[in-house]
């Protein structure tokens, strides 16, 4: 497979450049004998400054895989993860922790996340005693960790109790503090509000647009809701089977898709305005296959009703929507980044609708 | 209504939703307190901490302890002319019922053959037993843990080694290989010297326990959360790890007293542990069991010591089981039991 570069974004207005990741894991032999489980697969993004990138995808496609491997919890077969043309994978001791510094990450589950034996006030400092050069003193640190609390709203109060006697949401605003305790220039954020109440959900994703407004940090949005994803990113990235097929603006992938699973997976997202949208559902046909054994050439044509001979044989070429024959749009650009174009790999990507419409009537004429 | 009664009314509103607040974060029970209230309202094991207190105090002021004099006269070296065939002066019956009255007498627990004191000789038995017991579940719960959350965090080649070694001291008889250790360091005649073999031994069973506790917390997310700061596996081990498997430690670090007392008074009695002059529980049974036809109170004294001993550590052992994790409690296993 070819190295594909998200070129989207370019020099300085980039925070993180993912290149050509893979990670394999080792299991237990399946049926086929394999015994090497391909869990990201080639995988290139880049985040912007101040960005938020969305990242979906189904279960097991390799999502939380991309975000332990941005956090240097997994190590990577081969490719880079580049913090301005600094990788990590080399690095040790105190410029490990400098880059460590740069990324954060707030977890999926409110309960799991925090150690129930140390107070929120522990937590949300206790990135300091590893990175004791951030705040020397203790004045320093009471100072931030009370500015810390009020950031995601709590009260300097609310320190000295144990995570046990704050509701769902609060947590998740601990687990907010502890991640922002560094100073971070990116934080990921795995299913930060799947695990709360609608209502807790919209306090938090609030909270986390603020935050992004006051101190200018990158986002990478890890979600199942695409509603929630919709509404928060100004990018996205659809992965399946541990590969992106799809990147471009939020409003480019969930309007006008390219790749016959965007258009699938977008299809299954209930909406409110069903009068603007042909309510027509796609109905994907068998299962995710088992990353094992993955599907020649196009990892997706197992289930697509546009496969032909070529999709089995043949890897997808990686095309932008210009050359993929649809008309050319004005290519957005994004909170003081690069133009982002919308990309994705597919051997017959879909027609605008718009386009569809459009011919259609020039023809009738 | 004026502004400022208004003014005045909001603020003690306020006023009365933050103190109602605080009530809240006051009443708020956390894991700590909750097992606290719970092993409160255990019986047995409040018996017990009341019975196992008693005896300890009364065992460390009586004849006093390292160097410093006790409130009780006589001596556990000293022997003196047997009187009485050294029967017990001790009478808990009143005279009114046709006893000798409470009487604590020369010698309450009697005298021995040479003619020493019975009581002190059993409350340094005591002493002796309390001390080694607690010296053994200090060693024994630390190298436990660590060896455990050492193996249970790093897993690999580190994991396998230290759960081979676990092994091997496992399939070790206890007995003999305290025997032998005990007469190598023991010979000097020092407790301590036998309690930390003994420690050196039985950390076995909590080793096991919480490796497998921690390989199970590992994969919380709280972990991830550490090592994603650059954490390092110290800090993972002591202030994730371990503080979060605490109800294991300290209910088996319990159980590992209980065993210890047993432990030595069966290497006193077999000859390997604490030797004469000096006393212990287990020393005065094998020196007296011949005399139990005879003289049964050389055999009953220091008998229904190590049993009250070994029996209230081991309630407490179970209060604090049941106040960690209410669902192994009896009441919940006994109900458990009556459901189809």
């Amino acid at each position: 497979m070819t190295a594909l570069l998200d070129r989207s974004h370019s020099g300085a207005d980039v925070a993180l450049e993912v290149h050509d990741v893979t990670k394999t894991f080792q299991v237990a032999r399946s049926a086929s004998g394999n015994n090497r489980l391909r869990a990201l697969d080639g995988i290139n993004l880049t985040v912007g400054r101040g960005e938020t990138l969305g990242l979906v995808g189904e279960s097991g496609c390799g999502k939380s895989t991309l975000a332990r491997t941005l956090m240097l919890l997994e190590k990577p077969d081969s490719g880079t993860v580049a913090f301005e043309g600094q990788d990590p994978f080399g690095l040790k001791g105190k410029e490990l922790l400098a880059w460590r510094r740069r990324v954060q990450m707030v977890f999926q589950d409110p309960f799991a996340s925090l150690n129930a034996r140390m107070t929120a006030g522990e937590i949300i400092s206790e990135p300091w005693a590893t990175h004791r050069s951030l705040y020397k003193t203790g004045r320093e640190r009471e100072a931030r960790l009370h500015e810390l609390l009020q950031l995601v709203g709590l009260r300097p109060s609310d320190a000295k109790k144990s995570p046990q006697e704050f509701s769902g949401g609060q947590r998740q605003r601990i687990g907010i503090a502890r991640a922002l305790a560094l100073n971070p220039e990116l934080i990921i954020l795995d299913e930060p509000v799947s695990a709360l109440d609608l209502s807790v959900q919209a306090q938090v994703l609030n909270l986390l647009n603020d935050l992004q407004q006051k101190l200018g940090v990158s986002y990478i949005f890890i979600s199942h809701d695409l509603s929630v994803v919709r509404h928060v990113t100004d990018r996205v990235a659809v992965m399946y089977l541990g590969r992106i097929i799809e990147t471009g603006t939020t409003e480019d992938v969930f309007e006008r898709p390219l790749h016959p699973y965007t258009a699938a997976l977008m299809s299954a997202s209930p909406k409110l305005d069903a009068a603007s949208r042909p309510a027509e559902r796609i109905v994907l046909q068998g299962e995710l296959p088992s990353p094992l054994d993955p599907p020649s050439g196009c990892r997706f044509r197992t289930r697509c009703w546009k496969a032909q001979d070529v999709c089995a044989t043949q890897a997808p070429p990686r095309r932008t929507a210009s050359e993929a024959g649809r008309v050319a749009l004005p290519v957005p650009t994004l909170r003081g980044a690069a133009p982002a174009a919308h990309a994705a790999e597919c051997h017959f990507p879909l027609e605008d609708p718009q386009d569809a419409g459009l011919r259609a009537t020039a023809a009738g004429t | 209504m004026p502004a400022g009664g208004e003014a005045a009314a909001a603020a003690s509103l306020a006023e009365a939703e933050d103190a109602a607040l605080r009530l809240r974060g006051d009443t708020a029970t956390s894991q700590g307190r909750l097992v606290a209230r719970r092993f409160l309202a255990h019986k047995a094991a409040m018996a017990s901490v009341a019975v196992f207190a008693a005896i300890a105090v009364l065992a460390f002021t009586s004849i006093g302890f390292a160097g410093i004099p006790g409130w009780w006269d006589k001596s556990y070296t000293l022997a003196a002319t047997v009187v009485d065939g050294g029967r017990p002066t001790l009478s808990l019956v009143p005279g009114w019922l046709g006893g000798e009255g409470l009487r604590w007498g020369e010698h309450p627990f009697g005298q021995d053959s040479t003619g020493k004191d019975y009581f002190a000789l059993v409350m340094r038995g005591t002493q002796q037993s309390i001390t080694i017991a607690l010296v053994v579940g200090t060693v024994a719960t630390v190298i436990g843990s660590v060896v455990g959350a050492v193996a249970g965090y790093f897993r690999g080649w580190v994991d396998s080694v230290l759960m081979r070694i676990t092994d091997l001291v496992i399939v070790i008889p206890l007995l003999v290989l305290a025997a032998v250790l005990g007469k190598i360091a023991g010979g000097s005649g020092n407790v301590l010297v036998l309690a930390l073999v003994l420690g050196l031994v039985t950390w076995t069973g909590l080793a096991r326990l919480v490796r497998g506790e921690v390989l199970s917390l590992r994969e919380r997310e709280f972990v991830s959360a550490a090592e994603a700061m650059g954490a390092r596996a110290s800090r993972i081990i002591f202030r994730h790890l371990l503080p979060n498997t605490v109800g294991v430690i300290a209910v088996n670090a319990t159980f590992a007293v209980a065993g210890a007392i047993l432990l030595e008074t069966s290497l006193s009695y077999l000859g390997f542990g604490v030797r004469a002059p000096d006393s212990s529980l287990g020393l005065l049974i094998s020196q007296y069991q011949s005399a139990f036809t005879t003289r049964p109170w050389l055999f009953w004294w220091p008998g229904m010591t190590i049993l009250a001993v070994a029996l209230s550590v081991n309630f407490i052992g179970d209060g604090l089981r049941d106040a960690f994790d209410p669902r192994q409690s009896r009441a919940a296993r006994r109900k458990g039991r009556t459901r189809p």
